[in-house]
């Protein structure tokens, strides 16, 4: 029967093509639209770290002084060296890193290759393990590297390979701003969307190329980049950042379940009551302990400008969808009188319903399928601006799916209503009035 | 004309003439609010700076390995690029236009103030006002024996700069109507007076939201190499690519182990701060095109459909004395009523979808005149769109009527 009907409405669309080009480009287009937008917004609002996201947490601490104090106001966003060292050195959770972000100069060994500057990450040893980053040859350093502040750094593939050819660079030496550096591992890819644990030079940013240990970073002076925020009057040179009032480090911990997440959060509080006793602190204890996601929800890291382009989309489509709806009513009820012999023969309401229905689907495949072609248009599009989330804009297989379930569903509701009211036609009536 | 023929035709085809409506409706609404985005951006795009734009470039150079002495490192750099030829200008400064990397503090009114009065932006460098450009209003720019060294304040306490320079706006949201020139601002405890009032100077970056763009403070302190790494040239527009070069061939010939991390004229480093609201113009005007193509196309559709549909009662109209002109006059009374309808009620949709716009996105509110100007494109696209269709209807002859089907 459904071959049938098929032959049926290919007869029907092909009797009247302008229409259906009509019909279908506009399904396409609103179709297209919309998923290119959604799968924006589906891969910028995504997990970073699959799996392992909900049991990483990000501590916040309010050491500032009673200037400027509001009562229920956001503790700082990062911490300082001070509780960010006692928090690490507590080891209270069943991982933890502090960290924060920089910039060095690496220069080659070989002449042919100037030196550049290079993303870095200065942080401590449990990094790798807590966000579980591949590794593709040797492995992260370890506690002591970070105690002895020693020379020792991982590196990228993508810089191993700019650097060493690709090959096993563990063991070699890396210059990096006129010191030494051992390399203990190099990386697999890895690039974490958006780039959760520090958002402070882009929220999609790459990752960088090299990683050594904070304290080694610190000792050598090596170049910050970030956000610090200082209050008081103390001096805030580089040379004191370990003492100064500033707030320029980021502080991830894991745990393994909730009752752990709650216990870390109660020994938050009691850590700041400790300090405010001691008086380092002033504020009354101020602690927030988000998860990743939350973390991620309370920087509002998707851009507004992605969900408004959402909006629209989904506003073009349903303009699209109005308009095919009334181009296909007026279709069917243009055919009422073919719809009235059949009906006249026999046909049963249901069947006849069927029969539209069945058209109005093959619209919508067809829809579905230039939509997709235009989404993937879109998504290369997309691509080729400046962003720095544009080079994500990857159509998936779940939103493969969904943009065929979102076409085919579209038309199927936008032909329900003209094929029922087609479909109600007295055959009698149709039959006489010819 | 008359209209009551055309309601009674109207209520026979309820529901598609309520699509019609609808879909008029709907893109009214997308169109208008969707074409003020776009001129929100462009407005945005178009937010002055102070600066003299087109004759700025910037070089950043970062040193490799502990920098000794960047005070006299900082001394040589300048020296050697004021001797470009061109160059009326030099600056090492600590933060630039449009680079998105700011430096700010929180300042005061009182010393004892709780809260803080706003968040303002904090220039540095010697020559920065002059080099960029700015354009003095009130008072004077820094002398000699104002300037500080950045690294010596940075050390220590007791030496503090005195005096600062602000933007007009800055002094209009702290004392409004009256003169800035002579006020004090206290940063943290320590108070500055206000000697100079330039016209603007925008902050590198935005992150506190368009309104506070001018808040700007500018200080007498001198960069060195270790402390800055952003040199500012000001050159006529033709000479910049060369300057730029030629500035690269003399830092390097300082510190042949220096690293250029950037070098781009101050219209680039501006391009690419505005680039996503460019391309969500962009976007937003092809959504606005793609919409009004759609809606012309369905009612040249739904159009001709009726047409087809009504032959035979127009081939009886024209046979009972109806010219041509009175068929064509009547689909386009039927397609004027429809639009006019449909624009009504996108009128009402416009306006909500600007309060949630408002609401969500801190967009102002949709200006008046948006409402006029929309009604009538849309029922210069509806009567356009249907004139096709109304032509053909006006072509049918009257001997159809006569035929039995």
């Amino acid at each position: 029967m459904f071959t049938y009907y098929l032959d049926l409405a290919l007869r029907s669309l092909r009797r009247n093509k302008a229409l259906t080009a009509l019909m279908v480009v506009a399904i396409a287009l609103g179709i297209g639209a919309s998923m290119t937008t959604l799968t924006v917004l589906h891969v910028l609002s995504g997990d970073p770290l699959p799996g392992r996201s909900s049991q990483l947490y990000y501590p916040q601490l309010d050491p500032q002084d009673m200037d400027g104090y509001r009562e229920g106001g956001d503790p700082p966003r990062q911490v300082s060296w001070i509780d960010g060292m006692n928090l690490l050195k507590a080891k209270r959770a069943d991982r933890q890193a502090l960290m924060t972000g920089g910039a060095v100069p690496i220069q080659p060994a070989q002449a042919s290759i100037d030196p550049f500057f290079e993303d870095a990450r200065y942080t401590t040893a449990d990094f790798f393990a807590m966000f579980d980053v591949p590794f593709l040859y040797g492995r992260a350093w370890n506690a002591t590297d970070d105690d002895g502040k020693a020379r020792v750094a991982v590196i990228t593939r993508e810089l191993n390979d700019k650097l060493f050819g690709g090959k096993d660079s563990a063991g070699q030496t890396l210059r990096v701003d006129d010191t030494a550096f051992r390399i203990v591992g190099v990386l697999d890819d890895w690039r974490p969307n958006p780039h959760f644990y520090d958002l402070n030079n882009g929220n999609y940013s790459e990752g960088e190329g090299v990683f050594v240990p904070l304290t080694t970073a610190r000792e050598l002076r090596l170049r910050r980049n970030g956000s610090t925020d200082c209050w008081g009057n103390t001096p805030n040179n580089e040379d004191n950042m370990e003492v100064a009032n500033c707030v320029w480090l980021q502080f991830w911990v894991q745990l393994d379940s909730p009752s752990k997440a709650a216990a870390y959060k109660q020994y938050l509080v009691h850590y700041s009551q400790e300090q405010k006793a001691m008086g380092r602190f002033q504020r009354p204890p101020n602690v927030r302990l988000n998860d990743l996601m939350g973390w991620l929800d309370y920087n509002k890291v998707v851009p507004g400008d992605v969900r408004l382009q959402v909006w629209l989309a989904f506003g073009f489509l349903l303009v699209c969808l109005v308009n095919t709806v009334g181009l296909m009513l007026a279709k069917f009820m243009r055919r009422s009188a073919e719809l009235g012999v059949r009906r006249a023969l026999g046909a049963s309401k249901r069947a006849v319903f069927a029969q539209l229905l069945v058209e109005a689907g093959a619209i919508g495949l067809s829809g579905g399928i230039g939509g997709l072609l235009l989404a993937l248009i879109g998504l290369w599009l997309v691509r080729r601006q400046p962003a720095d989330y544009a080079a994500l804009a990857h159509l998936d297989l779940s939103m493969l799916a969904l943009t065929f379930l979102l076409a085919v569903g579209a038309s199927l509701i936008a032909g329900l209503l003209p094929a029922w009211r087609a479909c109600q036609v007295t055959p009698a009536l149709q039959l006489k009035s010819n | 004309m008359d209209i009551l023929p055309i309601l009674s035709t109207l209520r026979r085809h309820k529901v598609t003439a309520l699509l019609v409506i609808l879909e008029v409706a709907l893109t009214c609404a997308i169109v208008c609010n969707a074409v003020f985005l776009v001129s929100q951006r462009l407005q945005r795009m178009d937010m002055p700076s102070g600066v003299a734009e087109h004759e700025l470039v910037q070089v950043q150079a970062v040193g490799i390995g502990k920098q000794v002495n960047g005070k006299a490192r900082a001394q040589e750099d300048l020296a050697q690029l004021r001797q470009i030829p061109g160059v009326t200008g030099v600056a090492l400064v600590n933060q630039v236009p449009f680079t998105n990397s700011s430096w700010n503090s929180s300042i005061k009114l009182d010393p004892t103030q709780k809260q803080a009065t706003l968040n303002a932006t904090t220039y540095f460098g010697e020559n920065l006002l002059q080099t960029f450009g700015t354009k003095l209003l009130e008072g004077r720019y820094f002398n000699a024996d104002d300037y500080l060294e950045f690294d010596e304040v940075q050390r220590d306490q007791k030496l503090r700069p005195q005096v600062v320079v602000i933007t007009r706006e800055l002094g209009q949201r702290l004392w409004p109507g009256v003169s800035a020139l002579g006020k004090t601002i206290y940063m943290g405890e320590d108070p500055v007076r206000v000697v100079g009032v330039v016209d603007g100077l925008i902050r590198p970056s935005l992150f506190n939201g368009d309104a506070s763009a001018q808040w700007t403070i500018v200080f007498p302190l001198r960069m060195s190499a270790s402390s800055a790494n952003r040199y500012v040239l000001r050159t006529a527009p033709g000479e910049r690519e060369r300057v730029i070069a030629a500035a690269v061939a003399k830092l390097k010939a300082v510190d042949s182990r220096r690293v250029i991390i950037d070098k781009k004229t101050l219209d680039e480093i501006r391009r690419e701060f505005f680039q996503n609201d460019r391309s969500m113009a962009g976007l937003l005007v092809g959504v606005c095109i793609a919409l009004l193509a759609v809606t012309a196309l369905g009612i040249v559709g739904l159009g001709s459909f009726w047409v087809a549909q009504r032959r035979r009662s127009i081939g009886v109209r024209r046979a009972l004395g109806a010219t041509r002109r009175n068929i064509l006059n009547y689909f386009q009374t039927e397609n004027f009523l429809l639009a006019t309808i449909g624009i009504a009620l996108g009128m009402v949709l416009t306006y909500g979808i600007n309060l949630f716009l408002m609401l969500h996105y801190e967009l102002p509110r949709l200006p008046a005149i948006y409402f006029p100007v929309g009604a009538v494109v849309l029922w210069l696209i509806g009567q356009l769109a249907v004139l096709g269709p109304a032509m053909r209807a006006a072509a049918v002859p009257p001997v159809v009527a006569t035929r039995s089907v």
